[in-house]
């Protein structure tokens, strides 16, 4: 018998349910819970696994398409890319693990974020990172970038899937809370998608991988569905172990068992552990499970029910089996060393029941809990200050004086310096694919079958978000996002077709964030729908709050995109001297939310800059046919910094330092067009300037030939022979590629 | 036949029969690691990068007592070609078939780049086809590739030219700026006295293709190709 506390109101309120919530497990169930009961519904209707606040937000979305295969609901989208392939993806959040402690929290994270795709019958090929932290200067985020950089190369890395791009951004909303969201993407044979269902009533429920333990007891319900505050270091026991070397064991394992006919249903054990992955795969067949907790692979002794049912151990996975064909399964398990045990049965009840040392601990019906999770309509309300911080009279902000010194300052800014110090530290190359990787705009990963023959297909993987933005206009924040990781994608000349985000905010409990979630969805709905890029996967994470202050709204997007011949693709550097320059699209005076007007005017004021999102479509089909043409060499992305970067990046991200001539005649001020942030823009070089701008003519894109690239120095100036910026390539060079180990060597690690 | 060595933990074993099947023409099967013996008609071994089985000790040091090392002595012994790569080289060290150990990176992080190469001995089985100090471009990824030798075993290898490849720059000058992991001596690869296992760093097999890292790992794994088909043994 194990001493069970009393349950009450009292402990329910401890467990963070509502006093309305358990009125209804007590009406669901018709007496009061037992204690391993009131663990169950405080995990499944915690905000991580219910989405209860944000459900009537993602209805919204669009979420299918013609190659839409699996959308939102399984463990992750599954796409097709022609030719009986499909690719598997999803992002996810790991925040308040990584921040209590950075290298498992983030190491963890990669592990969970790879059981979700390989769940679904994929070989994980790619991962992406979109990581922010506090400012640099604080030796916290110096210890917590280092620590998670450490984690999702300690894990990926051995694991043995190539992490091929991501972002890295600080800002001081994030002091309080750090954001890890790891992405991965998989391959499958269309046929061979794999889902969780506990079909066919006998059939044995089956659990393989790590032995459960104490570790990461709500995880989910505690530590990502509650706000931090002081005391949130003691949080740490609830952060899980990860053991890289089992999850690349057991994805060899599934991947080989799910090529036999012997499984019926699939699931990853992650957040909620045994309750969330055998809840879900019943509730979605409509049936019901019988559990024998002794049969649980055990780490330790004396484990209550309660613990083994919310421990949220790494690695593990649960599967139904076709009745009969269990040694085929353990065969399978055993060859690859892992623990594997019949832990239950399907049955036709429509209950969860839990026995424990011959007695029943748990019995649930599944459909209320699984699928009838509450659902609210949180209130909304505009955040009051918002306005004022809208307002930015340009005429009353000092004009830059020093458009070389502002170059310079800009490319040593954290923000937008180069990133190979973290990216060094990921396996970027192991599976053979990656024909571009992190550093570029998008990176671009060939497609391999999984008997080794090699096809013509890649996926080129960005993702975006620019928080300050959303900050100031969360719904045309969001729809810069969207915008940006397709014109990410569409630069190396592939076709977006769908997206996964990872939606971070603040305590939904607040108006003020419920508005900004509302208008940041209603941004990524909008672009989603005009790009024809389905949402086909996500993750919400809120309480990204610590002692009231919430991070900005940060709806990190993901978006993959095909190329159909991956020897047909445009890189983001210059790649010789005497080739054309051309920019595509417009550039307005908006300096509104700028990195140039936050570093060298200290102000985070104005409105972002305006999204035309039919604009954007026609730039996507341009540069396909553009790059297919063998037109377009180099195609980068006009983002954070604005022109001059952009074209700074261009000349010294190469193998070999580029320089060129940029004449930019016009009306702007000159720190508006040289750092003006104006979406919809990409930097072209081309041997056959004329075609370009035919082809730019013909999709409806202003274009202009703006100089011809050559020399060791970047030459900007409104006219030829006379200048604004005149820099030696390699110095510029320097600034950007010191900036990042430059703060860390100095301040000592800050261990 | 190639047989690559298929520890648990081996990441790289795909990639490897990849570039000897699609690239270079040449048979090559995956090999279990609970095996005991090499499948017949074996004419050189590989063994892949990854994390063997996990080497949360010593990188290599479990695999050292695996069924399949035994046999891969054994072929070793018999005058066999055998080649390492990455985890691959810190097996064979652990294994006694090379001399010497790989340890941390002197910057204590894992490094993934595409430094430089220079070739020390042009020779069969592992670099017939490179020019003597040809210079080669190929990736790294480790966090334990420091190549360590005491000052006999060192002088050693350098009298008895037994240092195949070093961390060079693009010119082919050998300096501490190119040396990505604080490798003694710049040493990229070594083989043994007999000259038939040969232990590196870097990847060739993540090198065979133009527009994906390029093709430079062909003239290595090429050499391997052309040794197995010519029937070379020590």
């Amino acid at each position: 018998m194990s001493t069970d506390p009393p349950v009450d109101l009292a402990l329910a309120f401890e467990h963070g349910l509502t006093e309305g919530e358990w009125d209804d497990i007590v009406a669901i169930l018709g007496r009061t819970p037992s204690f391993p009961e009131l663990g169950i519904f405080s995990v499944m209707w915690a905000e991580h696994c219910s989405y209860k606040s944000s459900k009537v937000y993602l209805k919204r979305l669009p979420t299918e398409g013609p190659r839409v295969i699996e959308g939102p609901g399984e463990n992750a989208g599954v796409v097709s890319i022609g030719d009986g392939l499909a690719v598997v993806f999803k992002i996810e959040s790991h925040n308040h693990p990584s921040f209590i402690e950075p290298k498992q929290g983030a190491g963890t994270g990669v592990g969970g974020i790879l059981r979700d795709v390989f769940t679904m019958g994929a070989r994980p090929i790619a991962s992406l990172d979109s990581l922010r932290f506090g400012p640099l200067e604080d030796p916290k985020h110096r210890y917590l970038l280092q620590g998670v950089v450490d984690g999702i190369g300690g894990y990926g890395n051995p694991v043995g899937v190539a992490t091929v791009g991501g972002e890295t951004w600080f800002h001081e909303c994030y002091r309080g809370n750090i954001l890890v969201n790891a992405f991965n993407l998989g391959l499958v044979e269309e046929q061979g998608v794999f889902r969780a269902r506990a079909s066919g009533v006998g059939n044995p429920v089956i659990y393989a991988g790590s032995k459960t333990g104490r570790d990461g007891i709500h995880g989910a319900s505690l530590l990502a569905s509650a706000e931090f505050d002081e005391g949130s270091e003691a949080k740490r026991p609830t952060v899980q172990v990860g053991d890289p070397f089992t999850e690349k064991c057991l994805i060899e394992a599934c991947l080989e068992l799910m090529k036999t006919d012997a499984v019926v249903g699939i699931q990853d054990m992650g957040a909620a552990g045994l309750t969330c992955s055998s809840f879900e795969m019943a509730g979605a067949a409509g049936n019901g499970i019988d559990l024998d907790l002794d049969r649980v692979p055990q780490r330790e002794s004396g484990m209550t029910p309660y613990e083994l049912l919310l421990s949220e151990s790494q690695e593990r996975m649960l599967l139904v089996a076709r009745a009969g064909e269990e040694d085929r399964v353990f065969e399978i398990f055993r060859r690859w060393d892992l623990d594997a045990a019949v832990v239950g049965t399907v049955t036709s009840s429509g209950r969860m029941k839990v026995r424990w040392h011959g007695e029943t601990v748990v019995d649930i019906p599944v459909a209320p809990v699984a699928q009838s999770s509450p659902e609210l309509e949180r209130p909304v309300s505009e955040p009051v200050a918002l306005r004022e911080r809208q307002k930015l009279d340009l005429a009353a902000v000092p004009p830059e004086d020093d458009l070389g010194g502002a170059l310079e300052a800009l490319l040593d800014a954290p923000n937008l310096a180069s990133k190979a110090w973290v990216w060094r530290q990921y396996d970027q190359l192991v599976q053979g694919g990656t024909i571009a990787g992190p550093g570029g705009d998008a990176a671009l990963v060939r497609i391999t079958r999984e008997d080794g023959t090699p096809t013509r297909k890649a996926v080129a993987l960005a993702v975006d978000c620019n928080p300050r933005w959303c900050s100031l206009d969360p719904y045309v924040g969001a729809q810069a996002a969207v915008a940006e990781a397709a014109r990410n994608v569409a630069c190396t000349g592939a076709t977006p077709l769908a997206l996964t985000n990872c939606l971070n905010f603040g305590n939904p409990e607040k108006p003020e964030i419920m508005w900004e979630f509302a208008e940041a969805t209603r941004g990524l709905g909008d672009a989603a729908r005009v790009f024809e890029t389905p949402v086909v996967s996500g993750n919400v994470s809120f309480y990204n709050e610590t002692s009231g202050r919430a991070i900005y709204p940060t709806p990190t997007i993901a978006m993959v995109g095909l190329l159909e011949d991956w020897e047909r693709h445009a890189v983001s550097h210059f790649t010789a001297a005497n080739l054309a320059v051309v920019l595509l699209g417009e550039t307005r005076e908006e300096l509104g939310g700028s990195e140039w007007l936050a570093l060298r005017r200290e102000r985070e004021a104005g409105c972002p800059p305006a999204v035309d999102l039919d604009h954007e479509r026609c730039l996507h089909a341009l540069l396909a046919e553009g790059v297919g043409a063998g037109h377009v060499l180099t195609a980068h992305d006009v983002a954070d910094g604005g022109l001059a970067v952009a074209l700074a990046e261009c000349a010294m991200t190469g193998p070999e330092r580029i320089g060129a001539e940029i004449a930019l005649a016009d009306r702007l001020r000159p720190d508006a067009l040289l750092f003006g942030e104006s979406t919809g823009r990409v930097i072209v070089a081309t041997d056959a300037a004329h075609e370009v701008l035919a082809l730019a003519k013909r999709h409806g894109v202003p274009a202009r030939e703006i100089g011809v690239t050559g020399g060791a120095r970047l030459v900007i100036g409104p006219a030829a022979g006379a200048s604004w910026i005149d820099t030696a390539v390699e110095r510029l060079h320097r600034a950007w590629s010191d900036a990042l180990p430059r703060r860390l060597a100095a301040a000592g690690g800050g261990h | 036949m190639l047989a690559v060595v298929q520890f648990p933990g081996s990441n790289d074993d795909r990639d490897m029969r990849f570039a000897f099947k699609s690239v270079l023409g040449a048979e090559a099967r995956l090999v279990w690691h609970k095996d005991a013996e090499l499948p017949g008609g074996t004419r050189a071994v590989l063994c892949p990068g990854g994390f063997s089985y996990g080497d949360y000790l010593r990188a290599g040091a479990m695999a050292n007592h695996s069924p399949v090392m035994a046999a891969v002595k054994r072929f070793a012994e018999a005058g066999g070609p055998v080649l390492g790569v990455c985890n691959g080289f810190q097996v064979l060290c652990e294994a006694g078939l090379l001399p010497g150990a790989l340890m941390r990176n002197h910057a204590l992080h894992f490094v993934c780049d595409f430094p430089y190469l220079r070739v020390e001995q042009a020779v069969a089985p592992f670099a017939s086809r490179a020019r003597p100090g040809q210079v080669l471009r190929l990736p790294i990824k480790h966090g334990e590739g420091a190549y360590v030798a005491d000052p006999a075993l060192l002088a050693e290898l350098e009298r008895d030219g037994r240092v195949v490849l070093r961390y060079c720059d693009a010119a082919g000058v050998v300096n501490d700026a190119a040396n990505p992991n604080g490798s003694v001596g710049n040493i990229a690869g070594v083989r043994n006295a007999r000259g038939n296992v040969m232990g590196l760093m870097p990847h060739p097999e993540h090198a065979v293709e133009a527009g994906i890292g390029g093709t430079d790992g062909v003239v290595l794994l090429g050499s391997l190709a052309d040794a197995v088909a010519a029937g070379w043994s020590a």
